[in-house]
C-alpha cells in the first residue's frame, strides 16, 4: 500500500495556492490588501509560490489608518521590496480630509471602521474585481460562514443570507458591472496553523510579534501601547510591560498580552495554551456580539 | 532530538473533514461544542460571551450550543442558516467540522458540507431510533462519496445506557444502509451533554468495547480515499515569467486532481492530444520528483505545445471520458427552479462551458430513495438525475471514482449564482 500524504499545512498551502490561482484566472483587475500582520505576510508567501518564478500578478494594497506601528510600516516596506511586488498604498486620514470619513470621538478613536471607507474608494479608484484578505473563519463567529469567494454588490456590502454555496474545489467569481469580491484564501487556517506556518517556512515577521518591553496603559484589562492617538483617562497612568502583540492592527484599539515568548517556537507554546482568542485582544470587537457581521455587511474586510 | 520532535510534531499532522447533520433537538451543536470544550479549543473569552449570552435568554445553564451560533438573525431565530466552519485540532490531527443544519430544507448545505467531508457525523436520538432524517442524511453523505459514516447514537443516558437500545438502531440502521454504498459504517453511543464517549470514555456503558467519538476521528484511515491511480492535472493558469533568468520557462499551474506525476511520464494534453514528457515538477522550494493529490504544482513540458487554462494534462494509457452529452444527479440550490429550456454555465475542474438540460429522468425521494418520475420539476433542495449537453467537451471521470473530475457546478447565467452541484455518473 503506498502512502502519499501531505501534512495538515501542506493540504491548507496547496489549497490557498489553488485559490489565488484561480482569482488570477478569473477576474481582471485582483489586489492582495495587505497590512505588514502576520496573515498578510502569509498570503504574500503562497502568492510567491502560486506563481513563482514569475512575480506576482497583482499588486499589494495597504489601506493605512495612520495610527499603524512603525515596525510594521518598516517591515512593509522591506518586503515589497525583497517581493519585488507593487504596493498601492491609501490613507485613512485622506478620507478624513475630505470629509469622505469622520474621526470618532473619545479617549481611543478607532480608525477601523474608517476603513471601510478608504477601502471602498480605493477599490472603485482601481477599478479592482478582486481583493484578497487574510480573514479566517476561526477568528469570529461572522466570520465562521465566510466564504472563500465572497460577493460583495456594488456598495461593497456583504450579505450573508446571500451567499454563493462553495462546493468542491469549484468556485464561482462571476460577478455584474460594479460588483466585486473578497477572496480569503486562509479561510480553513487557524492561528496556531498560521504560527506553524511561519515557523515551517522560516518567515520573518514583525519583531512586534516577539516580546519586549514597551510603555502601556491598562484600560479595562486591555494592554494599549502608548501612543500619540490615545488620551489617558482618569486614574489612568503609562507603565513598562514585558509584553507582544498577538495581531497588528490600529495601535488604539490592538491590545498586547504579557510574554516572555521571544523565539516561534515559544510563541507556538503559547498559542497552545491560550485562553483568549487573538481577537480577545482586539476592542473593536467587543463593541457589541455582532460587531464583526455590522462591519461586514458595511464592507468591511 | 526527542524536544524537536514533539516540538516540531504538527509537521507530521493530517488533515480530516467532516460534517454533521442534525437538528435543533439531537444534540449535534452540544456534540460540536463537547468536542471544541473536551479538546480544549474553546476560549475563555468566548465561553464568557456565551455565559452572558446564556443568561440573558435564562437558558439556567452554560448553552454550549451557542458556541455554534453565528450570525444575529440565527441568534434571534435560535436557528442555524448556513453551513459553518469549526476548527479544532489534537496532537495528532486537525480537524475541519462543516456544520450543516438538518432541516429538510437545507439539504442544500448539507451538500455543500458533504462535498468537501472525508467523513460525517450522523446524530440519533436513542429515545426515537433511525427516523426519516438520519435516512436522509445517510443518503446525501453517500450520494456525495463519503466513504466513512459514524452514526453517534445520541442521548444514552436518557435510555438508562441500555445496550439493547444502541443495538437496536444498530440493526434499524444496518438495514437501511445495505441500501447504500458507504463502505466504512461505525456506531457509537455517547452523551454529548455528560460527555460519555465523546472526548473520553464512558463508565457508563461498559459493555460498549470500541473507541471514543474522538478516538474514532483520530484514527480512522483517510488515505486511501484520494484517487493515486487515474493521473489528471487541469492547468489552473500558464506561468510565463518572460524575465531574464526564466526567459523561456512555460509552466502550467495546477492541482493535481488523481494520480501520480513524475518527471520522464510521457503525458497528453485534453483536448489538442498533444503528446509531451514531464520535463520538471517546480515549486518555489525546489523540482519535486512527483507530484500527488491534492498538490498544487507547476509542471513543465519537454515540448512546447499549446496548452491553456481548461486544459487538462494526462497519462495517454489513461484518460478520462471526453464528451459533450453528460449524465448528471444534481442538487439544485436555488429558489429558481430548474428550467429545461435555459442555458446554464457549466464549471467542471478549471475549465468553463455552457450547458442544456435535454432531459429530466427522474428526482428522487430523499427519505426513502425511491424515484419519482411523475413530477419531474426540480426546485431548491430537490436531488434528481438528468442529461445535459455542453457547448464544448469535457474531460470527466464518474463522481465515484474522482470527486474532482466527476463534479461540476451550475451557474445562472444572468443573476451569476451557483444554482446546481452536479455529480457525474
Amino acid at each position: 500500500m503506498i502512502s502519499y500524504n501531505l501534512s495538515h499545512l501542506k493540504q491548507l498551502e496547496a489549497e490557498a495556492i489553488f485559490i489565488m490561482r484561480e482569482v488570477a484566472a478569473q477576474f481582471e483587475r485582483p489586489a492582495l490588501l495587505f497590512s505588514g500582520g502576520k496573515d498578510s505576510i502569509v498570503m504574500v508567501r503562497l502568492a510567491q509560490k502560486a506563481f513563482w518564478p514569475a512575480k506576482l500578478p497583482f499588486p499589494l494594497m495597504h489601506i493605512d489608518t495612520g495610527h499603524n506601528f512603525q515596525e510594521a510600516l518598516d517591515f512593509r516596506d522591506d518586503l515589497v521590496k525583497k517581493v519585488g511586488a507593487r504596493l498601492i498604498v491609501r490613507n485613512v486620514q485622506d478620507s478624513i480630509n475630505q470629509g469622505r470619513a469622520v474621526e470618532e470621538k473619545g479617549p481611543n478613536p478607532s480608525r477601523n471602521g474608517l476603513q471601510t471607507i478608504t477601502l471602498l474608494d480605493a477599490i472603485e479608484e482601481f477599478k479592482f474585481d478582486a481583493c484578497f484578505g487574510g480573514a479566517r473563519r476561526d477568528e469570529e463567529k461572522a466570520r465562521a460562514k465566510e466564504r472563500f469567494f465572497s460577493h460583495r454588490d456594488e456598495f461593497g456590502q456583504w450579505d450573508p443570507k446571500n451567499q454563493r454555496p462553495e462546493l468542491w474545489n469549484l468556485f464561482n467569481g462571476k460577478k455584474s458591472q460594479g460588483e466585486h469580491f473578497r477572496i480569503f484564501p486562509l479561510s480553513n487556517w487557524t492561528e496556531m496553523d498560521v504560527w506553524q506556518y511561519i515557523a515551517m517556512e522560516k518567515l520573518e515577521i514583525p519583531t512586534i510579534y516577539f516580546s519586549h518591553k514597551r510603555t502601556i496603559v491598562d484600560r479595562n484589562g486591555m494592554l494599549l501601547a502608548k501612543s500619540d492617538y490615545i488620551t489617558l483617562l482618569k486614574d489612568e497612568y503609562y507603565e513598562e510591560r514585558i509584553i507582544r502583540f498577538r495581531t497588528v492592527g490600529d495601535m488604539t484599539c490592538t491590545g498586547a498580552v504579557e510574554s516572555e515568548a521571544s523565539t516561534l517556537d515559544e510563541i507556538i507554546q503559547e498559542v497552545a495554551v491560550a485562553r483568549q482568542t487573538e481577537r480577545g485582544t482586539r476592542a473593536d470587537d467587543k463593541r457589541s456580539e455582532a460587531a464583526m457581521e455590522d462591519r461586514k455587511k458595511q464592507g468591511y474586510f | 532530538m526527542t524536544e524537536t520532535q514533539t516540538k516540531n510534531s504538527y509537521l507530521e499532522m493530517d488533515l480530516l473533514r467532516f460534517t454533521t447533520a442534525g437538528s435543533v433537538d439531537d444534540g449535534k451543536s452540544t456534540l460540536i461544542g463537547r468536542l471544541l470544550y473536551d479538546s480544549k479549543s474553546i476560549f475563555e473569552d468566548q465561553l464568557e460571551a456565551i455565559e452572558r449570552t446564556s443568561e440573558q435568554r435564562g437558558d439556567g445553564y452554560v448553552n454550549l450550543a451557542l458556541l455554534t451560533d453565528g450570525l444575529r438573525a440565527e441568534r434571534e431565530q435560535g436557528i442555524t442558516i448556513d453551513v459553518a466552519y469549526r476548527y479544532f485540532a489534537t496532537p495528532k490531527r486537525k480537524f475541519i467540522i462543516a456544520d450543516t443544519p438538518g432541516h429538510i430544507q437545507y439539504t442544500r448545505n448539507m451538500v455543500t458540507g458533504a462535498s468537501t467531508a472525508n467523513l460525517a457525523i450522523v446524530l440519533v436520538d436513542a429515545r426515537h431510533g433511525v427516523v426519516e432524517q438520519t435516512c436522509r442524511h445517510a443518503f446525501i453523505a453517500s450520494l456525495l462519496q463519503i466513504k466513512h459514516i459514524i452514526i453517534c447514537v445520541n442521548k444514552m443516558d436518557l435510555v438508562d445506557y441500555k445496550e439493547e437500545v444502541f443495538e437496536k438502531i444498530k440493526q434499524q440502521f444496518s438495514d437501511f444502509s445495505s441500501k447504500l454504498a458507504v463502505p466504512d459504517i461505525r456506531y457509537i453511543p455517547i452523551s454529548a451533554l455528560h460527555g460519555d464517549n465523546v472526548v473520553d470514555e464512558s463508565e457508563n456503558m461498559p459493555w460498549y468495547k470500541g473507541g471514543t467519538l474522538l478516538y474514532t476521528l483520530e484514527n480512522v484511515n483517510i488515505n486511501s480515499d484520494l484517487n493515486y491511480i487515474d493521473s489528471r492535472f487541469p492547468v489552473q493558469w500558464v506561468i510565463r515569467p518572460l524575465s531574464e533568468e526564466y526567459h523561456d520557462f512555460r509552466g502550467y499551474a495546477g492541482r493535481v486532481e488523481g494520480g501520480v506525476f513524475k518527471p520522464g511520464d510521457e503525458v497528453v494534453a485534453l483536448p489538442s492530444g498533444f503528446t509531451s514528457k514531464i520535463k520538471s515538477i517546480e515549486t518555489v522550494d525546489g523540482k519535486l520528483e512527483e507530484a500527488f493529490p491534492p498538490m498544487s504544482v507547476t509542471i513543465t513540458l519537454q515540448d512546447d505545445i499549446d496548452i491553456s487554462r481548461g486544459d487538462m494534462i494526462v497519462k495517454p494509457n489513461n484518460q478520462p471520458t471526453s464528451g459533450q452529452d453528460v449524465e448528471l444527479m444534481i442538487c439544485w440550490l436555488n429558489d429558481k427552479k430548474l428550467n429545461p429550456a435555459s442555458k446554464y454555465i457549466i464549471r467542471h475542474t478549471s475549465r468553463e462551458a455552457k450547458c442544456v438540460v435535454k432531459d429530466v429522468r427522474y428526482k428522487v425521494n430523499i427519505n426513502n430513495l425511491h424515484k419519482i418520475e411523475d413530477d419531474k420539476s426540480i426546485g431548491l433542495n430537490d436531488i434528481g438525475r438528468i442529461l445535459i449537453r455542453t457547448t464544448s467537451p469535457l474531460f470527466f471521470d464518474s463522481y465515484k471514482n474522482n470527486r474532482s473530475t466527476g463534479s461540476v457546478i451550475l451557474v445562472d447565467e444572468f443573476t451569476n449564482e451557483t444554482v446546481g452541484a452536479g455529480m457525474i455518473i
